[in-house]
């Protein structure tokens, strides 16, 4: 029998900008993709080393503990305010925030809007799974019409409770945004489709182009009391059509960006 | 450097810049807006960041974000702007991040007015953020004073990482007089090892006032009390104005301490032995050197643009061994130095009882003064 020696090739592995930690995610949960494929981007352009990170107050409180690079915690909502301190104190380094749905769409809506308005030449990762999840479940301001959340129990009542906030729509009418997208986490498709986006907001800060945002469809199977295959299911049959993915603003110089 | 007539708003700010301030985050409020149209100008010219904020919420996050760089930061606002802040100075303090805050009082609670108050002195000194922390506050009196608080503030800001407040009011914000500014110092260009600013090649940083397991907290928190010692021992400032053979002293800080040195030259020349005590830092407060004072001095009168927040902090200090009364002014008006010299001949006159609340005897005496029927 004749063995012929076949060359060892990586072709998978951890980023290093993602550090080598257990999760305190929820199994099933999507934050752990988005956390990869940042890091993946902040290889891939070698920014680890000047790149700033800014947590927010959610499920991702800990976020700065998978990252490898520098990072701060902000408060409830507060990220887009801090990371522009930071910013333009340090205008050659890349800050990006990652947000959830309450801390951004709730009670951060102030902070984001006037970040985006002002053109902040800053990345914002914005996870979009309709509820609170630290807190265990409560209605989020992306909490569908109809669902059920430990704060909405009989479902969300448009006439009491108020519409959906779209974020990327909603950021898409500012002058000073430079790229806002929305990409889903549901399937490797999407997840291909997510990573080039966030590497494309990376490169609208890194080329100054303006603020740039990428919401992500995002699954919570534990707070939406459902499967993990059931909640990707959910997601593309409730999520999808009230949150359509797709590019809500690319400004004409970002469109010319050769990535 | 020589005098110059300066506006107290734009001599807080410009000491600043020459204190090498790097950012300043504000937003517009009355009566400390030429401040931020100060920084408007300067900071940009100079290559250094101004930012007007959408709102006090957003603007003290953002100093937050620039204090975590290691960058000497500041902001300014009024009373009503200040509260608006105390979310964002809560995480500052937890994070042991070194900021100047300027705070030109005016009238409430409330919207209140825009008038000249001493009404955050509780709000400022004891707290006012969620937690447990302790702000150095500086009280100045004058222009030339809230130069060289603002001065100082950032070396002390820095020395204990700790937040340090100017307090001043409407009054020393928007009053002119002859005074000096600061030569400019050099922007720093070294930064120290706990800033974040991108790893760049050395190891990771990470700043946040988070401490989930609660042992951890408890740590941080004895730290910061540890440090808040070293304050209380090096860092207590004040004035003494004739206390060698005092017999009555007046005990007020910043503007309220101002017109009674006026109230208390008049009484002398009266023959009225009466002293001055002015505290400069009213966080940490001269306990220690105002009980010394009530060993030789036969009566206090606390003089406040408030209804006696720091009378408590005096009477703590005083501990009932001599008779205390009190004079206010509320809502944004300015005692003037008649009223305090009123005060202070009547003392000298009067028996003040050892017991009962100076605050309740004032409001009785006062009722007429606004007219006011029960």
């Amino acid at each position: 029998m004749v063995t012929t020696a076949t060359p060892v090739q990586v072709v998978y592995k951890r980023p290093t900008s993602l550090s080598d930690i257990p999760t305190h995610y929820c199994p099933g949960c999507t934050h752990g993709i988005a956390h990869r494929l940042i890091a993946e981007v902040m290889d891939e352009m070698n920014i680890r080393d000047k790149t700033i990170g800014v947590a927010p107050v959610g499920c991702s409180v800990f976020a700065y503990n998978y990252f490898t690079c520098d990072f701060v915690e902000a408060a409830h909502g507060r990220a887009p305010a801090m990371a522009t301190g930071i910013k333009r104190v340090l205008p050659d380094r890349v800050v990006f925030t990652y947000q959830g749905d309450g801390d951004m769409a709730s009670i951060g809506m102030s902070e984001i809007i006037h970040a985006a308005g002002r053109g902040e030449n800053l990345t914002v990762i914005f996870i979009n799974n309709a509820i609170y999840g630290m807190t265990g479940g409560q209605m989020a301001p992306t909490t569908l019409p109809g669902q059920k959340t430990t704060s909405s129990p009989n479902g969300r009542d448009v006439e009491t409770m108020g519409f959906p906030m779209k974020m990327a729509e909603l950021l898409s009418q500012l002058d000073g945004a430079g790229y806002v997208v929305r990409r889903s986490l549901h399937d490797p498709k999407n997840i291909r489709m997510a990573k080039k986006a966030i590497r494309l907001a990376f490169e609208t800060q890194v080329h100054g182009l303006g603020f740039s945002m990428v919401e992500l469809l995002s699954t919570c199977n534990t707070n939406w009391g459902i499967s993990v295959l059931e909640s990707i299911q959910w997601l593309e049959d409730h999520m999808i059509p009230a949150y359509p993915i797709g590019d809500y603003k690319v400004s004409p110089a970002v469109a010319n960006l050769k990535v | 450097m020589s005098k110059e007539l300066l506006k107290g708003n734009i001599a807080m700010a410009e000491a600043a810049v020459r204190a090498g301030v790097e950012a300043y985050f504000g937003y517009p409020i009355t009566p400390q807006t030429e401040l931020l149209e100060w920084m408007s100008e300067r900071l940009p010219a100079l290559g250094r960041t101004f930012l007007q904020a959408e709102s006090e919420v957003a603007a003290i996050n953002m100093l937050y974000g620039a204090a975590c760089t290691g960058a000497r930061v500041m902001i300014s606002s009024s009373s009503p702007g200040i509260s608006l802040m105390m979310e964002g100075l809560s995480y500052i303090a937890g994070t042991e991040v070194p900021v100047v805050l300027i705070d030109v009082m005016r009238g409430g609670p409330g919207l209140g007015n825009i008038a000249p108050s001493q009404g955050d002195y509780n709000q400022i000194v004891h707290g006012g953020g969620h937690g447990d922390y302790h702000p150095i506050v500086l009280a100045p009196s004058s222009v030339q004073e809230a130069i060289d608080l603002t001065v100082l503030a950032f070396d002390l800001a820095e020395k204990y990482r700790s937040i340090v407040f100017v307090v001043a009011d409407g009054n020393i914000g928007q009053m002119m007089e002859p005074a000096e500014l600061p030569p400019m110092r050099p922007v720093r260009t070294e930064y120290p090892d706990w800033a974040v600013r991108g790893s760049m090649g050395q190891a990771r940083h990470f700043l946040s006032s988070i401490y989930i397991e609660p042992k951890d907290e408890e740590v941080a928190n004895y730290r910061m009390m540890q440090v808040w010692k070293r304050v209380q021992e090096n860092e207590i400032r004040y004035q003494e104005y004739y206390l060698d053979d005092a017999e009555i002293t007046v005990v007020g800080f910043g503007t309220a301490g101002r017109i009674a040195l006026s109230a208390v030259r008049n009484a002398r020349l009266q023959g009225v032995k009466a002293g001055l005590f002015r505290p400069i830092s009213l966080n940490p407060f001269p306990i220690d050197e105002l009980e010394k004072i009530s060993q030789h001095t036969k009566k206090l009168l606390v003089v406040e643009m408030n209804t006696g927040q720091m009378l408590n902090d005096v009477q703590r200090a005083v501990k009932g061994k001599i008779p205390i009364d009190f004079y206010a002014r509320l809502g944004g008006i300015v005692p003037f130095p008649d009223e305090i010299l009123a005060e202070i001949l009547r003392i000298n006159q009067e028996e003040i009882p050892l017991e009962g609340d100076p605050r309740q005897r004032w409001m009785k005496r006062f009722a007429p003064v606004i007219n006011w029927k029960n």
